[in-house]
């Protein structure tokens, strides 16, 4: 079984010969995927928002980033009407700068998931290093970065990503923060959160180092960094990629947290957890769209990418069932 | 509970009139005042507060008239044109007890002069205090000043005494973080006394049932409780489940629904208000711009960004048409105020590019925007509207919103190229604006021009509208200042503010122009 | 027993030197407080004064072993943004945070427990199914819309509960409370569910698949065969055996109820040390943010070694290993 499943990790399914596809499609993972209709409907939402929110230039009709494309007079228009002004069509509605709430959480989509991609790959990437690291060599440094892995696994991840973010905010002057906000978002939630794979490498290094094709590599006289990265990495992989797909629905969620505290992206940059924040405004105004359309986007996203996540892990960890 | 019920026995011994109202009120509004130290800060919120706790010489009540408060009555003396004259009420004691005198209010005038004290900016005519005798108190200034008294309506008088035992002789120094005894504590002689208070959470205030207006004033509420809430959407939602009695400033897109709602009603008036932009339009360089020279320091500019700015879209959109697009920085009702002047420049996108490019910016420039956001109404959203207007010609802005506090303090550090403002006129005469915003930032005066904007001729006027007595004359003097920062463009003003209150609808309250509430006029009715 | 408590006491000492050098670099590195506490306007010579005042112009060494007295006695500077004392501001409003999270906290174990126990027995029927599904939605949920609709259900449309803010307060003199007044107690309602939702999700999960897994041990099955009655082997037994990893679960959660108060306390307007944490953030009002930095430490190391020495004490094996991980 665990055979099937290494081969659906060599990525281009298509570019292969029409023998790996069958052999896909006759997998686990297919099987499983297709006796769950949640997870097929999580499936569909994901791609769905994924595609929104990777083609939202081509489909929004607004760029709600870009001050001059947004029409003030238009400001409120309820759903499913055209501007006497403008002529402007609001799918969704708009908001008190006449922005377009449904291009809006395309866009906002766009940066929330570009966040929690870049904020996972950031953590993934820096914890499988600090891993390796600590599980091959051993000696001080696994225990200087144990202990500080220790250190921050006190904090819950999300006040970890508040200090990084105050701090690093600290030392930028206030007029770029606007300009670096998604950066600091993603340097924030990456750093707050690479503890669990650092610690998930490490003990599968540790046990890959015992392994005797790793001793015989030694043997042979390899380098160790050719040890590393074509013999344990691959090896030590799998971990790390379901602990990733539970991560990215993590930081989804931990942006829009962010952003809903008012210390994420700015209001002319909105991301879903700022239109909801900003919608809030208007709970008991009549104007429901603005917040009401961005907050089932915002749990529609988290719940479908949670759900997928903890259908991976299952599927990939067949222990944890 | 048992300082309740005795509490409930004095006012019964002491006042048959408010015997029969042991009501609490409780008041929201999306500020705290900064300080109880009531000469640091020269600001709306915080002069609210500490008009329920303390008194002035004289104040403005709830329909703007000019009331005797401390001083019973006030007259510029019969052999000097330079002193004004005012007699001290009597039998009126602190608080904590002190027996007012002349001497308290000499210490207050003059601590409020001091440096620290924001308020000096409007005492810079006078010369000095002194006490004639124990109920008169004499106030020269270098030259005669008809309207001195307009100044003193947000003056607190303080205790001598008890500033001498606490160790705050001198203003709180807000822009230093400075915290003194008097920040938290206050013993003033008004209708109401702290009993206790968190900044940014709660205020409990009593009724002081040894006011000296306690026959005078209704005095309906025994116990007043401030609650600022900073959350637009929860401030309306506290009244709506009825948490709090009256909401001071209802967010403008609420109005409807809590007018509409049962048990509540609105109460609403044009405010002594006027918000504007400024821009630093005096340095070499700006701070934040991508230019090595300064765009603003260009008329032509400056009136691009007022064509380019449309005011009249910004009270249809922004404000739901709660306030009345302005061309100068001064409410209809203040002397000086010219419609001519007030009327709105119609938006022209068009010729604003061509000034922008005879200006040499036809390309734009990116500058950043400094705003508030929790000390005007909707000042936000102003903001990322004139972003967007802005966007038009070309202008790339920044926008920074943040809370009043650092809005404030980082102003007065004068580290803003372009910031929003909103200015109110106490005195009810252009002199103020003049004196705090137009006049060349020196000394006392100018104290909030952020624009290095220094005019000779209007700083001649400023100082000279100060001292004319003549009334003819001195309107003259106004109206040719007004008309010179007009054609410099020195602001781009946006609007006057109109002010919203909603509250329980038995209670009799209007709203106050200057948007201060003086509850001891607040009525119910049963 | 002792090697085991020691090398605990120790690992926790490390945690608070790590954190304190964090908040000290805060201080020192992040803003110049010299700059945040004079204006522009303050000379050459004011700014000199003011470093040697505040000691920085010591080595840094001395600043840091400073800074670390200062913090033992719970003394932190004055606040850039409100200027007052830091730990006034704190102890301030300690109570309002420590109440919530403990009432939280006790909803959330008390209804996960329940919970749990009845989605383990009851595992076909449809209420079950239902609740497993629901506590997956709650999962996914971000803490600050599940405030959000839940003011809007019950405070907008019902008007059932407040919608903000701690009600009516009685002071204690070292301690304020809103537990005994009914105001206090109904705005107490929402912002507890609230926060202690993700937890409840988190034990009532954790408590049936413990419980699921001890029902099939045959030592259940034995208990079973023996005639007892079906409500004393669930109720005595197998809860019993499964509460004990639960137990330092919960103890670990009790920090991260603290810490996600943050977010609750923004949404209800709640006036605890998180709101003031996230104010300080916005602001960069660094001695707070080191304050609440060192207090959180302190409060999750207190836990952790709390709940280790309990798992000491649970768990005979870990005597026989001397401790070892």
């Amino acid at each position: 079984m665990s055979q099937d499943v290494q081969r659906t990790d060599a990525s281009p399914v298509a570019a292969k010969p029409p023998g790996a596809l069958r052999t896909f499609l006759a997998s686990d993972i297919v099987y499983s995927w297709k006796r769950q209709p949640v997870v097929i409907l999580a499936t569909l939402v994901t791609l769905t928002m994924f595609a929104g929110a990777l083609f939202a230039p081509w489909i929004a009709p607004q760029n709600p980033f870009d001050p001059i494309e947004l029409e003030l007079i238009d400001a409120f228009s309820p759903p499913l009407t055209t501007s006497d002004f403008t002529g402007n069509f609001y799918l969704l509605g708009s908001d008190s700068q006449g922005r377009d709430v449904f291009s809006a959480i395309l866009y906002g989509s766009r940066i929330s998931l570009l966040v929690g991609f870049a904020a996972v790959l950031f953590a993934l990437a820096l914890g499988t290093a600090l891993g390796l690291m600590a599980g091959f060599r051993g000696g001080w440094r696994d225990a200087l970065i144990m202990r500080i892995a220790d250190v921050q696994l006190t904090f819950p991840s999300i006040l970890m990503a508040l200090l990084i973010f105050g701090v690093i905010r600290g030392f930028l002057p206030r007029s770029m923060h606007a300009e670096v906000a998604i950066i600091v978002l993603i340097v924030a939630i990456g750093l707050s959160d690479w503890v669990q794979y650092a610690r998930a490498v490490r003990g599968a290094t540790m046990v890959e180092k015992g392994k005797e094709y790793v001793q015989a590599a030694r043997v042979i006289g390899l380098p160790d960094h050719r040890i590393l990265f074509q013999h344990i990495l691959p090896n030590v992989m799998r971990p790390v990629l379901v602990i990733g797909t539970i991560g990215l629905a993590l930081a989804i969620i931990a942006e829009a947290t962010l952003s809903f505290l008012g210390v994420g992206m700015p209001a002319t940059q909105p991301s879903l957890g700022t239109l909801i924040r900003v919608g809030q405004d208007y709970m008991f105004s009549g104007e429901w769209w603005i917040l009401l359309f961005p907050g089932v986007a915002l749990l529609l996203l988290a719940l479908s990418v949670n759900l997928l996540g903890d259908w991976l892990r299952d599927v990939l960890n067949p222990k944890l069932r | 509970m048992l300082r309740k019920t005795l509490l409930a026995g004095a006012v019964a011994a002491a006042m048959v009139a408010s015997a029969a109202h042991a009501e609490t009120l409780r008041w929201t509004r999306s500020a705290d005042g900064l300080t109880l130290d009531p000469h640091s800060q020269n600001e709306g919120p915080t002069h609210a507060l500490n008009h329920q706790i303390f008194d002035t010489l004289v104040y403005q009540d709830m329909d703007v008239e000019y009331q005797p408060g401390l001083a019973t009555e006030w007259y510029v003396h019969e052999d000097d044109p330079h002193v004004w004259v005012f007699k001290i009420r009597e039998g009126v004691t602190f608080h904590e007890g002190q027996a007012l005198t002349a001497d308290d209010v000499v210490f207050s005038l003059n601590r409020a002069r001091h440096e620290n004290a924001d308020m000096r900016g409007l005492l810079t005519s006078i010369k000095e205090v002194r006490a004639a005798d124990d109920t008169t108190v004499h106030v020269e200034t270098h030259d005669p000043n008809p309207l001195l008294p307009n100044n003193f309506t947000n003056l607190f008088i303080m205790s001598r005494a008890w500033a001498e035992e606490h160790g705050v002789e001198e203003p709180q120094n807000y822009a230093a973080g400075e915290e003194t005894y008097a920040v938290r504590n206050a013993n003033g002689t008004g209708p109401f006394r702290v009993v206790s208070r968190e900044p940014d959470v709660r205020t409990v205030l009593e009724r002081n049932d040894d006011y000296w207006g306690i026959d005078h004033y209704p005095m309906e509420i025994s116990e007043l409780i401030f609650t600022p809430i900073e959350s637009a959407a929860t401030r309306v939602a506290a009244l709506l489940s009825g948490e709090v009695d009256l909401l001071q400033e209802t967010p403008v897109q609420d109005i409807e629904r809590l007018g509409n709602a049962p048990g509540l009603k609105n109460e609403q008036g044009a405010e002594n208000r006027t918000i504007f932009l400024g821009m630093d339009l005096g340095s070499a360089e700006l701070r934040t711009a991508d230019t090595d020279d300064n765009p603003f320091a260009d008329r032509r500019v400056r009136e691009a960004i007022d064509l380019a700015v449309d005011q009249s879209t910004i009270q249809v959109a922004v404000m739901r048409g709660n306030s009345q697009p302005a061309g100068m920085i001064a409410p209809p009702f203040v002397n000086g105020y010219s419609e001519e002047l007030d009327a709105v420049l119609p938006a022209d996108i068009g010729r604003a590019q061509e000034l922008m490019a005879e200006a040499g910016y036809g390309d734009g420039f990116r500058v950043t925007l400094q705003c508030p956001n929790d000390r005007y109404v909707n000042d936000e959203q102003i903001c990322q509207a004139v972003v967007s207007m802005l966007a038009r010609i070309g202008i790339t802005v920044d926008l920074v919103a943040q809370t009043r506090s650092l809005h404030f303090a980082e102003l007065a550090r004068e580290e803003y190229d372009f910031y929003m403002l909103g200015w109110g006129v106490p005195t009810m005469d252009s002199e103020y604006v003049f004196n705090y915003l137009y006049h060349t930032k020196a000394g006392d005066r100018g104290s909030w021009n952020f624009t290095g904007y220094s005019d000779e001729r209007v700083d001649e006027l400023t100082v000279a509208m100060g001292q004319e007595t003549d009334i003819e004359a001195r309107n003259a003097m106004i109206e040719e200042a007004w008309q010179i920062v007009h054609d410099e463009i020195v602001y781009i003003p946006i609007h006057h503010q109109m002010l919203t209150w909603s509250m329980r609808d038995d209670i009799d309250f209007k709203v106050q122009s200057e948007n201060t509430p003086h509850f001891k006029y607040l009525k119910f009715n049963d | 027993m002792l090697a085991f408590l020691i090398q605990r006491v120790l690992q926790a000492i490390f945690v608070m030197f790590v954190v304190a050098l964090i908040s000290f670099s805060l201080f020192h590195y992040v803003g110049d407080p010299v700059l945040n506490m004079l204006g522009q306007e303050a000379t050459e010579a004011d700014r000199a004064a003011l470093r040697a005042q505040l000691g920085l112009d010591q080595p840094v060494v001395v600043q840091f072993w400073q800074f670390i007295v200062n913090a033992a006695q719970f003394e932190f500077g004055i606040s850039y943004r409100s200027a007052r004392s830091v730990s006034d501001l704190i102890l301030e409003r300690l109570p309002a945070t420590l109440e919530l999270a403990i009432i939280s906290a006790i909803f959330a174990v008390v209804m996960g427990i329940v919970l749990g126990i009845y989605t383990a027995i009851q595992r076909g029927s449809w209420l079950s199914k239902f609740i497993m599904t629901a506590s997956l939605i709650g999962v996914s949920l971000p803490t600050f819309l599940i405030g959000i609709l839940l003011i809007y259900l019950f405070a907008v449309e019902l008007g059932w509960l407040p919608a903000f803010g701690r009600g009516q307060v009685v002071d204690l003199g070292w301690w304020n409370t809103g537990l005994l007044t009914a105001s206090g107690l109904r705005s107490l309602i929402l912002p507890a569910i609230t926060l202690g939702l993700f937890q409840l999700t988190l034990i009532m999960r954790l408590v049936r698949a413990e419980m699921l897994e001890v029902l099939r041990t045959d030592y259940i099955k034995f208990a079973r065969a023996r005639g007892l009655s079906k409500r004393v082997v669930n109720l005595r037994h197998a809860l019993k055996n499964t509460l004990i990893p639960v137990i330092t679960i919960i103890g670990l959660q009790l920090g991260t109820i603290i810490a996600f108060a943050i977010i609750t306390e923004t949404v209800f307007q709640w006036p605890g040390v998180g709101a003031l944490f996230i104010t300080a953030v916005r602001f960069v009002d660094v001695p707070v943010m080191a304050a609440y930095l060192m207090m959180i430490a302190l409060v999750f190391v207190v836990i952790n070694l709390v709940v280790d020495l309990l798992y000491y004490a649970v768990d005979p094996r870990l005597r026989v290993q001397g401790g070892a991980k």
